[in-house]
């Protein structure tokens, strides 16, 4: 054991010792935190005797410590919670530092532990939120809890449904596609002209650094209030990061790479597609990733300025206005769950376009 | 290359810019304008139409040098304390957008350092981080504006706080990525030297992130600057850049909402500039540029 987790380890046993002591102290002991606390304070001891030392063993004690929670969360939270809750927390972190301790494992246990790890993460925070906004009683109009959020996302799926269409695939899908293949085009385009390359480039970058956003009232003065004006602030914003990044990206072929080609005789377009829009298309990823979450943004920021009545940036806004927090939470998990899964699924498009490139190659051991 | 063919180029598509925005404002104000002379029964001329297009009161598009002139009116010539003065609105905006900044790059060099120093803290939080910018926070920041007016925290902080959450990103990945450059060979040398981990930490992978941090922070005080601008959209158009903006939109006003627009831009301008230029002279001072 590393200092580290020796420090845990004591931490977590002294915390389940602590939850123990008053519990009984406070002369109604909860049976449930009793027994979790006994658990994680056996688990501690265990450690220090150097018995049976697997990381399964810290997790199944941390789980022990969530349950135990969750079962007496009604009842009102003393110190004995509190210190359950602390104790139950390091013996789950203890377990995660464990779990990658483990050398020499099976590729499959490696990949398994990257997505089990952030995951339990995940858990643990929405675990605690859980707790907070229940045992502390806040009032739903400042944080609703996660189950009352689960509880309107899935009453109310067809009005998701209806502002998920709206503003993601009317509004946010075409701007991105108009705004990001009009800027792919201006870019293959520009890139024959020198002059333009210097010019544009500082210009361009500039550019993309101002609030863009600000434009979204203009737009929504010239396009009227439907989607189409949505869509026109998510061309503008999604149009320089695009530009810029091609233009660099048709600009990082090596001399000798194109001088290979020169001797084959190639043609501008056999060197355009076969050389150097394969080179950019590290840099042209990174722009449509930036682009997926500023798309987004744009398409729910300007529908402040004016909408009909349907749509996630509306929703947001009149919910608002109504206090029914728990649904504009559910819009909100509606966007970032539309927001993480473009992210990924262009993460991914992009490990089988750029398979060839230094940062997806699989690292040999 | 000298300074004259870096500018020329740079100067031109900036003019070819400004042309083609007289052009647009000239055709997009012309339908209206030809509408009052066939009402009022003038007769006109194409030279008339170009002037008349760009003397309008709420033109569909200001011609720049309205822009200026309205700026120049509302800087120059208006008291700094007067509500319609644009530095006192751009004051507003600045000082919530730096405490934004400075609570984005301490809260990112924190979580950097501990996701660098603890496989764990790796692990777990990387994804999270990159998840936690997946989420619109722009388009939810009127949200969590009223929201935590209604706790009783007000003005300056729940602004800040926006722009905290978008900073804070740019500084973690050029953080992580500048505590992890140094040269196995460097790493190697200090272990022959004894040294602790702490001391690794501060005279190696410190000074070899600072190149990374100015990047960084580059882009992180640009988005801190929108944050706060979106920020300021619910506050009922009290105070501040993105205030004049929503007052513009609501009553027509266009030319008062681009001159918002470019001062936005300016300062955003201004601000990366002086974080370039602190940059150089520390790097300089560090030996790490010429």
């Amino acid at each position: 054991m590393t200092r580290f987790q020796t420090i845990l380890s004591g931490l977590g046993g002294l915390a389940a010792l602590y939850a123990l002591a008053a519990g009984l102290l406070s002369g109604k002991p909860d049976i449930s935190i009793m027994v979790a606390s006994l658990v994680l304070l056996l688990a501690a001891a265990r450690r220090f005797a150097g018995v049976m030392p697997h990381h399964q063993i810290d997790l199944g004690a941390g789980l022990a410590g969530m349950a135990a929670l969750l079962m007496v969360l009604d009842a009102g939270m003393g110190a004995d919670f509190w210190a359950l809750l602390v104790a139950s927390w390091l013996f789950s972190w203890l377990a995660v530092e464990r779990a990658m301790m483990a050398r020499a494992q099976a590729a499959a246990v490696a990949v398994a532990l990257s997505l089990g790890v952030p995951v339990f993460f995940g858990i643990w925070i929405i675990f605690v939120w859980q707790l907070l906004t229940v045992g502390l009683e806040i009032p739903m109009v400042l944080l609703p809890s996660p189950e009352q959020i689960a509880v309107r996302f899935f009453n109310s799926t067809s009005v998701l449904w209806a502002d998920f269409q709206q503003t993601f695939v009317k509004a946010a899908l075409t701007g991105y596609i108009m705004g990001c293949g009009s800027a792919f085009i201006l870019a293959i385009l520009i890139d024959r002209v020198p002059f333009l390359q210097r010019g544009l480039l500082p210009v361009g970058n500039f550019v993309s650094a101002l609030p863009i956003i600000g434009i979204a009232p203009v737009m929504v003065m010239w396009f009227g209030f439907d989607w189409q004006s949505k869509a026109a602030v998510v061309v503008v914003m999604t149009f320089f990061p695009m530009l810029v990044n091609t233009v660099a990206g048709l600009q990082a072929t090596q001399a000798m790479e194109r001088d290979l080609l020169r001797t084959y005789a190639s043609s501008y377009f056999q060197l355009l597609i076969k050389l150097r829009l394969p080179t950019a298309a590290p840099f042209i990823f990174n722009a449509l990733k930036i682009n997926s979450t500023l798309a987004l943004i744009g398409a729910i920021v300007a529908e402040f300025f004016g909408t009909p009545i349907v749509g996630l940036g509306f929703r947001i806004s009149t919910e608002v206005g109504r206090m029914n927090l728990d649904m504009v939470w559910a819009e909100i998990v509606v966007a970032a769950l539309a927001g993480s899964l473009s992210y990924g699924l262009l993460g991914l498009l992009e490990r089988q376009v750029t398979f060839w490139h230094p940062s997806n190659r699989r690292k040999q051991s | 290359m000298g300074v004259l063919s870096r500018v020329f180029p740079i100067a031109t598509v900036v003019a070819a810019i400004m042309v083609i925005w007289y052009g647009f404002a000239v055709y997009l104000n012309a339908p209206w304008q030809i509408d009052q002379y066939e009402k009022t029964g003038v007769e006109w001329q194409m030279r008339d139409l170009v002037r008349d297009t760009m003397a309008h009161d709420r033109p569909i598009l200001p011609a720049p040098h309205q822009i200026v002139t309205e700026i120049w009116k509302t800087t120059v010539e208006k008291k700094i304390t007067s509500k319609r003065s644009l530095i006192f609105h751009g004051g507003v905006t600045l000082s919530s957008t730096m405490l934004g900044f400075l609570m984005g790059t301490i809260l990112g060099i924190g979580l950097a350092v501990s996701i660098v120093e603890n496989r764990a803290m790796d692990k777990s939080l990387m994804p999270w981080i990159i998840t936690s910018q997946t989420i619109p926070i722009l388009a939810i920041a009127p949200m969590i504006i009223v929201v935590l007016n209604s706790v009783g925290l007000s003005g300056l902080v729940p602004k800040a706080l926006i722009s905290t959450y978008l900073s804070f990103f740019p500084v973690v990945v050029g953080m992580v990525k500048g505590l992890r450059s140094p040269d196995p060979m460097h790493i190697d040398l200090m272990r022959t030297y004894k040294a602790s981990r702490l001391q690794m930490f501060w005279k190696l992978r410190l000074p070899a992130s600072v190149p990374f941090l100015f990047a960084s922070m580059k882009v992180a005080v640009a988005i801190s600057l929108v944050g706060a601008i979106v920020g300021e959209l619910p506050t009922g158009a009290v105070a501040g850049l993105g205030a004049r903006l929503l007052a513009g939109s609501y009553y027509g006003q266009t030319i008062q909402i681009w001159s918002a627009l470019i001062s936005a831009a300016c300062m955003a301008a201004v601000l990366v500039m002086l974080v370039g230029v602190v940059s150089h002279f520390t790097l300089r001072r560090m030996g790490l540029s010429q």
